[in-house]
């Protein structure tokens, strides 16, 4: 426990990404220090009963093998566990599912996190609890209607212990999220649907554990717009569309391995 | 059953913490009683389905048994997918409530219409479908069901009508209700509907045709062994529904008959119009589906002839 660095997360992508042959990879590198900054510090997870924990949805569910790779190194997950990433059978596919240690909600399906996530928030106050939820979308996730379904109930709530988390990596599938469907400006659109909104570099850990760690306002949901670079770590992912999917080849695999390592 | 479901309901919550109703801003003049009674367990979620049913899969992983409630297409349609990976993918006890079968709306139109919900709906393995055929047994119904670790879909008609003569209430969940015994032709009905095939059936009796009139309220899980038993005695069997041919009770019956090889023909009647923007109340909308209790007479009487 507590042995959790960015760049045990990168390798480990990498690693299980390469012996999977799979893509997805620039969307797991640029949440690595958001999912530091939440286990590490934010999330009250353990010695706690399953009901009391504070509760984390990755709402982005095709960046799971970050998630994956982080709960192995909170001692969540076994080394056998992620060794068994994409195998058949395994519990680990490309998008989370619920029957995973550790992870309470299945995503994959774009747009219905946050919803999940307003009504876990909701149950707390229900039930006078002080845990709190943390939702990780996209901005490309953004373009779904269902988010801001979420997001206006969540303010009329007064849902204070809901913290969105936007990696705003600035891209999507088919191109640039400002080209494809623009979703800026994100923190005035949050601000204008009655949210906490702050922006923050969504690569510095430390300013990340400062916004999330105490809710800014006990009768406003919060979001972090997390400025991320797509890929980040990996020179020739950082940026270029195509590592939404493709996979590594060998040569590739090395040299991402050495860039991390170097970091 | 608008009344009888916030009766029953109100009834469960006052004894479960856990029961909560949350609506998409419908239920004006109908759902008051529980919002008075349990303000904090009322939720107007606004106009906003898919978000209504994401936000009462966060509230059932809690603990908490969450009924959704709007008119059927804006509650099981709109919001499929959310089902479909919310309450349905996580096991959890969401209780969506659709209604209006059929053409209970029949004025509001098309969109308004229930007329394929339980035929998308069944295509999710785990999710109870329940559609009572009046008000005692919605009430039966719900009574039986509210607690079941999974997800359910009710099925609810609009109004109070007369009960189903030889019903009585009767509910049992993965079972049939036959509610008049007759010869071998076997009328089978889903829903409000039911009243006009047993309507049919006495008709007929007067006529010198002899009909038995079976209930199917829990559609899924369906009432497998029952319908083995009737079918495999009936000539002829007769299904009655307010929903389209795909995916409803005739293709229940179809798939039982056809897996069994019994001898026994089965006449769909279904929702077959197309949507042509005419407008009318359900009883028209009925009849010009032939659907209606005259209707089902004459269809029934060519088989014969």
């Amino acid at each position: 426990m507590g042995s959790l660095d960015a760049r045990a997360v990168r390798r480990l992508v990498l690693e299980q990404s390469w012996q999977a042959r799979v893509g997805h990879i620039g969307s797991c590198l640029s949440i690595v220090e958001i999912l530091v900054a939440l286990y590490e510090n934010v999330l009250s997870l353990s010695n706690v009963s399953r009901g009391e924990r504070d509760r984390f949805i990755l709402s982005k569910g095709h960046a799971a093998l970050a998630l994956y790779a982080t709960l192995h190194l909170k001692g969540l997950l076994t080394r056998g566990d992620i060794d068994s990433f994409l195998a058949p059978g395994s519990n680990l596919g490309v998008h989370p599912e619920r029957c995973v240690p550790g992870i309470d909600f299945s995503t994959g399906s774009l747009g219905h996190g946050l919803s999940m996530g307003a009504g876990a928030a909701l149950a707390a106050r229900l039930q006078s609890s002080t845990r709190r939820v943390f939702v990780l979308i996209s901005d490309g996730e953004c373009n779904e209607g269902s988010v801001w379904e979420a997001a206006m109930f969540a303010a009329h709530r007064k849902l204070g212990n809901l913290v969105a988390i936007v990696d705003a990596n600035g891209q999507q599938a088919f191109g640039r999220t400002r080209d494809v469907l623009d979703t800026e400006p994100l923190a005035e659109r949050w601000t204008a649907f009655g949210w906490h909104a702050v922006e923050v570099d969504g690569h510095n850990v430390r300013a990340l554990t400062d916004a999330l760690r105490r809710p800014a306002d006990s009768e406003k949901p919060t979001v972090a717009i997390a400025r991320t670079v797509f890929g980040k770590g990996v020179s020739f992912m950082e940026g270029q569309i195509p590592w939404h999917y493709l996979p590594m080849d060998a040569d590739q695999y090395q040299r991402a391995l050495q860039e991390v390592a170097q970091s | 059953m608008r009344r009888v479901f916030v009766e029953t309901i109100m009834e469960i919550a006052e004894r479960d913490q856990r029961v909560l109703l949350l609506t998409g801003d419908l239920g004006f003049m109908a759902l008051e009683p529980f919002a008075d009674r349990f303000p904090s367990r009322f939720v107007n979620v606004g106009v906003a389905e898919q978000n209504m049913v994401g936000v009462a899969t966060g509230l059932a992983e809690a603990g908490f048994i969450p009924f959704v409630y709007s008119i059927a297409p804006f509650a099981a349609l709109r919001p499929f997918e959310f089902i479909r990976n919310g309450p349905v993918l996580h096991h959890l006890p969401v209780r969506v409530v659709g209604i209006g079968t059929g053409f209970d709306y029949g004025h509001a139109g098309a969109t308004h219409h229930a007329i394929e919900d339980i035929g998308v709906l069944r295509t999710q393995a785990g999710l109870s479908i329940i559609v009572p055929a009046d008000s005692h047994q919605a009430r039966t119904s719900i009574l039986a069901t509210w607690d079941l670790p999974g997800p359910v879909y009710y099925s609810l008609g609009k109004s109070d009508l007369a009960p189903v003569p030889g019903l009585e209430g009767r509910f049992q969940l993965g079972r049939a209700q036959t509610v008049r015994k007759g010869g071998d032709t076997t009328i089978i009905a889903m829903g409000a509907i039911a009243l006009e095939a047993v309507a049919a059936a006495e008709i007929l009796a007067l006529a010198g045709t002899s009909c038995s009139v079976v209930v199917v309220s829990s559609v899924v899980p369906p009432p497998i062994e029952d319908l083995e038993e009737i079918l495999s005695m009936s000539a002829l069997a007769v299904t009655v529904e307010a929903h389209v041919p795909a995916g409803g009770l005739g293709s229940l019956v179809c798939e039982v008959v056809a897996r069994c090889a019994f001898r026994c023909k089965v006449v769909t009647c279904a929702v077959r119009r197309g949507r042509d923007g005419q407008s009318g109340p359900n009883e028209w909308h009925l009849r010009r589906n032939e659907l209606d209790r005259d209707s089902l007479v004459r269809t029934i009487q060519e088989q014969w002839r």
